[in-house]
């Protein structure tokens, strides 16, 4: 599941690297082509309303999409990490705090609060900023799977052996807990992007995305916006599902490959 | 169940609300120093709808007529005041409207179409997923995870897209968007009551196709390792029918993580698939903050978002309440 899951990811990044090899990118701005256009040899995925060639923009778009994804997962880790190490390790009341705060605000629409952020500043945002919106609501789940890993890993005997031997508790956490919780750490990683690529998504779809950038989410937007279905543009809105469709499988199968490594006990669920 | 947790959780309930009613109030302050009203009557002036001169003293009075011209504080006191009170102030877009009134007027629609599409996924998902973990049952059912779970990595706005395709356009079996057809008056009719229902099928079919998956993933997990507890091999042993294990030793054992997750997506029924309106222009909340977006109308946004805070706060609530019933180990009882 793992191998089909990152060769699937793998295909995806080798189509947006070498993408702007043979495709112009500039084509990907609007009245760049003639308007809408069926899939021709010239236009290969067809064109938009506005002239955009929708080739050139799933090259420009995909790696966008991508960028914000990881951005945003890599920064919601590494406060979950952060703050799971220190919940998990140090204890007491800085835990029952951290504790509360993540509980609490996991039951909160992730969505919603996205959407009321993103439009008080939807004239401003860019590609990093809109990953900061994202990563900002994406910390609280790693936080609460690695918090109660290092709970569990803390009382191991190598842990209590590292402690006799007088290693301070930086050093357990980094020579003994953080290589023992790299695979963890890995699944954690795929799940967190894959969630920041779905609200990223989800927020573009809805317009919100950065507004002069040729996102594959904000193509959605203006499918649905400019009703490209009733008006049988199949291919301006079935390409960028197809695009999506193949990254959101291809993460799903990398998180849960990644999480029968990290279980072995769910290995037989498989 | 204790009176001390009962009173805990009530109180956390009312810091989640206070919570969530500040974070509305001071975002939008926070983010930008833009000033909604005087950017919507300089559009006003712009699209000629006003002399420009005028808009200054406007400007004045709207700020007095709304308190913006008080201190931070106040505002904040004021705001918090009309919000216990439910009072979510004006649309900016559609002036005399009230917020309450737009999402009491939409609210209807989305848990309608929300509550029928989680429930059908739900059942369905958990009965594939636990069949799918039960060794005696028929092939098929493992074999139907896969596909499934590939389903269920899709946003079921897309997957609308898809069915809206196939099944509106191409084979026109069903309405393309709206609630109920133009036109049709609405009551409780069975007329209407029947086009309501045919219009909704296809936002359903999109959110349940997503959602079976996700349901089969979670039951599967966790009857592959009540499938191998003692209790069964026992029950096993002393030779009860096969359907009583299935039902009454196994999945009333697995059930219970999926009834936590049941709780929190029907919590999320208010504004779950925001999207999947838009796609199919359902007249529910979905919609409603689409519109809103669009006409950057921060009052009806942060409504929503509001009241989706305090639903998911309600029904949490009401979930940590109920579990006792359902699993007699959890009392909230102090252990001594």
């Amino acid at each position: 599941m793992l191998g089909v899951g990152l060769l699937m990811l793998g295909a995806i990044l080798l189509f947006a690297l070498i993408g702007p090899v043979f495709v112009d990118t500039d084509m990907a701005q609007p009245l760049s082509a003639p308007p809408r256009l069926a899939p021709t040899s010239a236009h290969p995925f067809g064109t938009d309303d506005a002239g955009r060639d929708l080739l050139a923009v799933m090259v420009a778009g995909v790696p966008l999409t991508l960028r914000i994804g990881f951005l945003a997962g890599a920064v919601g880790l590494g406060i979950g990490v952060l703050l799971g190490f220190v919940s998990g390790y140090v204890g007491g009341k800085v835990d029952t705090v951290i504790r509360g705060t993540v509980d609490t605000l996991l039951t909160v629409p992730g969505l919603v609060v996205l959407i009321s952020i993103a439009s008080t500043i939807r004239e401003e945002i860019s590609v990093n900023l809109m990953a900061l919106v994202v990563a900002s609501l994406a910390w609280m789940w790693p936080t609460r799977t690695i918090r109660s890993q290092v709970l569990t890993l803390r009382e191991r005997a190598y842990v209590h052996m590292a402690k006799l031997n007088g290693l301070s508790t930086m050093e357990i956490i980094w020579k003994e807990l953080f290589p023992n919780l790299l695979p963890y750490l890995a699944a954690n990683l795929a799940g967190a992007v894959s969630w920041a690529v779905l609200a990223t998504i989800g927020l573009e779809a809805l317009g919100l995305g950065p507004q002069n950038e040729p996102t594959v989410g904000m193509t959605i937007y203006w499918s649905i916006t400019f009703s490209a279905l009733i008006r049988g543009m199949w291919w301006w809105w079935s390409i960028p599902i197809i695009f999506l469709a193949l990254l959101f499988v291809s993460l799903i199968m990398i998180a849960a490959g990644l999480d029968e490594l990290a279980n072995p006990k769910q290995r037989k669920a498989a | 169940m204790r009176v001390g947790f009962i009173v805990r959780r009530v109180a956390v309930f009312f810091v989640i609300v206070w919570a969530a009613a500040s974070i509305n109030f001071f975002i939008p302050r926070i983010a930008t120093d833009r000033d909604p009203i005087r950017e919507k009557l300089g559009q006003l002036a712009a699209t000629g709808g006003l002399r420009q001169e005028g808009v200054e003293a406007m400007v004045a009075a709207y700020q007095a007529k709304f308190g913006l011209d008080k201190p931070l504080y106040v505002q904040y006191l004021n705001f918090l005041a009309d919000t216990a009170r439910l009072d979510l102030g004006y649309s900016l877009s559609n002036y005399p409207t009230r917020v309450g009134q737009m999402i009491g007027n939409a609210l209807p629609w989305t848990i309608g179409l929300l509550l029928v599409a989680t429930l059908i996924g739900f059942s369905a998902g958990t009965l594939l997923g636990a069949l799918a973990a039960w060794p005696r049952a028929p092939a098929l059912f493992r074999s139907a995870v896969f596909p499934l779970m590939t389903l269920s990595a899709i946003p079921p706005y897309l997957l609308g897209l898809v069915v809206l395709y196939f099944l509106g356009l191409q084979w026109k079996l069903f309405p393309l968007s709206g609630g109920y057809s133009a036109g049709t008056l609405v009551g409780f009719r069975l007329d209407f009551i029947l086009d309501v229902l045919h219009h909704s099928v296809l936002p359903a079919l999109a959110i349940v196709l997503q959602s079976v998956g996700f349901w089969a993933l979670g039951m599967r997990g966790m009857m592959v390792s009540t499938v191998g507890e003692d209790h069964i091999k026992l029950a096993q042993a002393n030779g009860l029918r096969q359907t009583t294990i299935f039902l009454r030793y196994a999945l009333r054992n697995a059930f219970l993580p999926q009834y936590t997750a049941l709780g929190l997506s029907l919590a999320f029924v208010v504004t779950g698939q925001v999207i999947v309106e838009v796609v199919f222009a359902y007249p529910g909340i979905g919609t409603l903050l689409f519109q809103a977006i669009q006409a950057s109308d921060y009052t009806v946004i942060n409504g929503v978002a509001f009241i989706t805070i305090l639903s998911i706060g309600l029904v949490t609530m009401v979930m940590d309440f109920t579990y006792p019933l359902l699993d007699p180990r959890i009392a909230h009882q102090r252990r001594d």
